[in-house]
């Protein structure tokens, strides 16, 4: 039984990675940028909708205050593109990940500035009631995130695969000057897949928030969903959220098993080990250069 | 603007381009040599900052700037470098052996490192490097009768055959400790510049594959720069080490790491200068938010984040609007200078381009 | 013995032969080149010599060493340069500093002497430099030794190129499509500078081209591929009028 509650609870941390794995996922594909401030972005969203709920601060519904900071968040994803990311076409790789590991920096700073630095919690709907499977006692909040998680990583997945769009975003990653030549409107699609984003994180935002407390510095758990991503491969959404998963799983196993001081060393270990021996992930996009 | 007439091959493979520059600079270590005599030991302090960090930077710069393999982790060379001067002194090794000894010993971790970490690129790097930084804390704590755990270590009086440097009551002996190491570790890293293997670098940096058809040893070659640039970060670890008075496994965090990459693209990706304009940003921020906040007349209450948030907002702007850093903009500035009044606006302007797909290698 | 022997070479890339069971071989001193229609396989042929592919099959021999047994960066060491069809220079290094990378094969410091920068190092990079000097006056470099490359026109920077090649001291030159983006002087320079590498330095030259007057012009023998096959060989003038050949670049029936 422990074994069971263990895996559920793991499941649940696993899908909230794996939703901050789908983030860098979404915007990788799409623009073979590495957005390292998405952690922060999911702090940002769960902040927003615990701002517009909890009846200290405005108190609105959750069912409707969800949706606002779905919408603020990808409002602000999309404004960050317009504002900042669409200047550094052309630049490196690296160049955009040392400026969204600083937009990370300022967003930490802003939120603590607005909500200060006590951990809260958001008075969600999600987080009420157990669950009682054969004997089993889960969390409902629990089951809500792993259930929410599916459904959002099958939709984006069968909108990459299916719909024009989604193709779009994949030729506009892999060469913008072609894609700009067969007609894509790539600084659209690149503004759209920076909204999407950040209305995944504002998801995964509130799923967190609905299990436990969050504060500014909730959003350093993007490191551990780097991993998630790295393992996935980070070119494939549904692998992003099993390796959002198996680091979910990984952890509460750890600390229950390893000895101490070892155990939340698990996760990176783990990263490295994948790094080593499959250095491009489990679901590997990268091929050599032609010449 | 000065014109030279090269009349040697030596004209070119020179320290200095000509006698007036190399003038600026001796007049400048000359000030540097000085500085003792010019300021109370509070600002001492923060030159020896300055130079701690720029030797870091150097470190850093060699490896990112000049190799183009993007660390995230240097924080744990940092702490190697500073972990390994304390134990071997507490062995009872005499400093003048123990402190190269530990850039030694930092330079063979890194090389041994950076054999798993060939196989990747770009973002697959940093993610790896972050990593080994996360871990180091980890691993501090856990190799504790080693290194003292959470509880630290303290770094005693340094003593070079006799001669006694002690950090607190002695801060212009510890200065120029760390001028000495910044002057070698400079000039290190300029001949490597005029030489093949500083070429061999840049070629690694710009086109592996074309760098391999020219007879460069790739996998070697980002050893070897692995190699150098965490001997000198290991170096810059042993003297924060003292500057700090105290190690333990919070005082080289991740956040570290991040601000020593941020730090070398604010001063100039790939230059010499850039490290040392990085370096007085980094040291000089915190003193100047706080001058700030006397300014708004807010109180001395502080604020968490502030820092790294202001540090995030200088990185953006220079990313977004001087992508060659204060180096960069220094450079423009002298020309703008030299040229006038003939410079045209558009001189620096920068070329269009696109995003290429970096899935191919 | 041929310079460059290439023995029933076979790559193949998931189910498409790329190089097809392909066999010739280069002597001392002549200028050979390659020509065939898109996708025929050229550059593929470069790339096994620069061993950046393993062949399916076959052996690859140059100057009595077996390539196949080499990694990519011993092929420099052999005396093999090379340009690329797409430019692959430094680019944020000047014209000056990609030359010198052209003779790291000669490099005979250790990283110890190159830090201290000793009296060694010093005559050694005097050395480079002078050989570097000599490629850039034989190609009129002078105008962009100091520029970086980032902000050189198309055409100068494939005279970089052959240039960095050159200053390697190669036994063998490898010239992927170096007139293709050119204008008509600039090929016609570089005709020239063809034959004056050949003659003056006495260096074999290997090329892959699309521009059949230049070919026809600077070449002693031609070998045509098409789908990775050999389709002909022989001196330009036999080539071009090989009925098989014509079929390939204009379809069936045009001959």
């Amino acid at each position: 039984m422990e074994f069971f509650q263990l895996f559920v609870s793991g499941l649940a941390n696993g899908s909230v990675y794996g939703l901050i794995a789908l983030g860098f996922v979404l915007i990788y594909k799409a623009t073979e940028a590495v957005n390292f401030a998405q952690g922060d972005f999911m702090m940002l969203g769960a902040f927003i909708a615990l701002w517009l709920t909890n009846p200290e601060y405005i108190g609105l519904s959750f069912w409707i205050a969800a949706p606002m900071a779905m919408a603020a968040m990808g409002g602000l994803g999309y404004a960050l593109d317009v504002t900042i990311i669409r200047r550094m076409f052309g630049q490196s790789q690296t160049a955009v990940v040392i400026l969204t590991i600083a937009l990370g920096f300022v967003i930490r700073f802003v939120a603590g500035l607005f909500w200060g630095h006590e951990p809260q919690t958001l008075q969600s709907p999600l987080a009420v009631g157990d669950l009682t499977i054969g004997g089993v006692v889960l969390g409902m909040a629990d089951v809500t995130i792993i259930v929410v998680t599916g459904l959002l990583t099958f939709a984006l997945f069968q909108f990459f695969k299916r719909t024009k769009l989604g193709l779009a975003m994949q030729a506009s990653s892999q060469n913008q000057m072609a894609a700009y030549y067969m007609g894509i409107p790539v600084k659209r699609v690149q503004g759209f897949i920076w909204a999407l984003s950040g209305v995944v994180a504002a998801v995964a935002g509130i799923l967190f928030a609905s299990k436990g407390a969050i504060d500014p510095n909730a959003g350093l758990l993007g490191i551990k969903a780097f991993a998630a991503a790295v393992i996935g491969g980070f070119g494939s959404l549904p692998g992003a959220l099993i390796g959002g998963l198996i680091i979910g799983v990984i952890e509460p196993f750890a600390a229950r098993y390893l000895p101490a001081g070892y155990s939340q060393m698990a996760p990176y270990a783990l990263l490295l080990f994948v790094l080593v021996f499959r250095p491009h992930g489990l679901f590997s996009q990268v091929r050599t250069k032609k010449v | 603007m000065r014109i030279h007439f090269k009349t040697s091959y030596n004209d070119d493979i020179r320290l200095f381009e000509d006698r007036f520059t190399a003038l600026k600079y001796a007049a400048l270590l000359a000030f540097a040599i000085a500085l003792p005599f010019l300021l109370g030991d509070f600002y001492l302090g923060e030159a020896t900052n300055v130079l701690i960090w720029a030797i870091a930077g150097l470190g850093l710069m060699l490896l990112t700037g000049q190799t183009g393999q993007v660390s995230l982790g240097h924080a744990a060379f940092l702490a190697l470098g500073a972990y390994s001067n304390l134990i071997l002194l507490d062995k009872g090794v005499p400093f003048i052996i123990s402190f190269p000894l530990a850039g030694i010993i930092t330079g063979v971790v890194g090389t041994i490192i950076a054999i798993p970490a060939l196989r990747l690129h770009g973002i697959y790097l940093a993610i790896a490097t972050m990593t080994i930084s996360i871990l180091a804390d980890d691993i501090i704590v856990l190799t504790e009768p080693w290194t003292g755990g959470v509880v630290g270590m303290f770094p005693p009086t340094i003593d070079i055959f006799g001669f006694e440097i002690e950090r607190w009551s002695q801060p212009d002996r510890f200065y120029y400790l760390v001028l000495i190491t910044t002057v070698i570790c400079t000039l290190f890293y300029r001949n490597l510049l005029r030489a093949p293997l500083g070429r061999a670098f840049a070629a690694v940096r710009d086109s592996e594959v074309s760098a391999a058809a020219m007879g460069v040893h790739i996998s070697r070659t980002k050893m070897t720069a692995f190699g150098i640039s965490c001997a000198i970060t290991g170096l810059a670890g042993a003297l924060m080490g003292y500057f700090s008075g105290m190690v333990n496994n919070e005082t080289f965090t991740v956040v570290i790491s991040i601000q020593l990459l941020m730090m070398i693209v604010i001063g100039g990706l790939g230059t010499i200068h850039g490290a040392f304009f990085g370096a007085f940003v980094v040291a000089f921020l915190p003193q100047g938010l706080s001058i700030a906040k006397d300014w708004f007349g807010s109180s001395s209450v502080a604020i968490p984040g502030l820092e790294t948030g202001v540090f995030g907002m200088i990185l953006i702007l220079f990313i977004l609007f001087e992508p060659g850093g204060i180096y960069g903009r220094w450079v423009k500035t002298r020309i703008w200078l030299e040229l006038f009044p003939f410079a045209r606006k558009d001189m620096f302007k920068r070329q269009k381009s696109y995003l290429k797909t970096e899935r191919l290698r | 013995m041929s310079l460059l022997e290439i023995k029933n070479a076979t790559l193949k890339f998931g189910g498409v032969t790329a190089v097809d069971n392909l066999s010739f071989s280069v002597e001392e001193g002549e200028v050979y080149a390659i020509v065939g229609p898109n996708g025929a396989g050229k550059s593929t042929v470069f790339n096994l010599i620069s061993r950046f592919y393993d062949p399916f099959a076959g052996s690859i021999h140059f100057d009595g060493h077996d390539l196949l047994k080499s990694p990519p960066e011993r092929v420099a060491d052999f005396g093999i340069a090379r340009t690329f069809q797409n430019i692959e220079l430094f680019d944020n290094a000047s014209v000056l500093q990609n030359l010198l990378v052209g003779r790291h094969r000669h490099r005979q410091t250790n990283m110890l002497q190159e830090m201290l920068f000793t009296p060694k190092a010093r005559r050694e990079e005097i050395a480079h430099r002078e050989a570097v000097e000599e490629v850039i006056d034989f190609l009129d470099l002078q105008p962009y030794r100091n520029k970086l490359i980032a902000g050189l026109p198309y055409g100068v920077r494939k005279v970089v190129e052959l240039a960095r090649a050159l200053a390697s001291g190669p036994k063998m030159l490898l010239l992927d499509e170096p007139a293709s983006g050119l204008s008509v002087e600039e090929t016609q320079d570089l005709r020239w500078w063809i034959d004056d590498i050949r003659k003056q330095m006495g260096i074999t030259v290997l090329m892959v081209e699309h521009d059949m007057g230049l070919v026809s012009g600077v070449c002693d023998r031609v070998l045509a591929l098409a789908d990775g096959a050999k389709l002909a060989e022989g001196t330009p003038a036999e080539v071009q009028s090989n009925p098989a050949v014509i079929e390939a670049y204009l379809g069936v029936g045009a001959a």
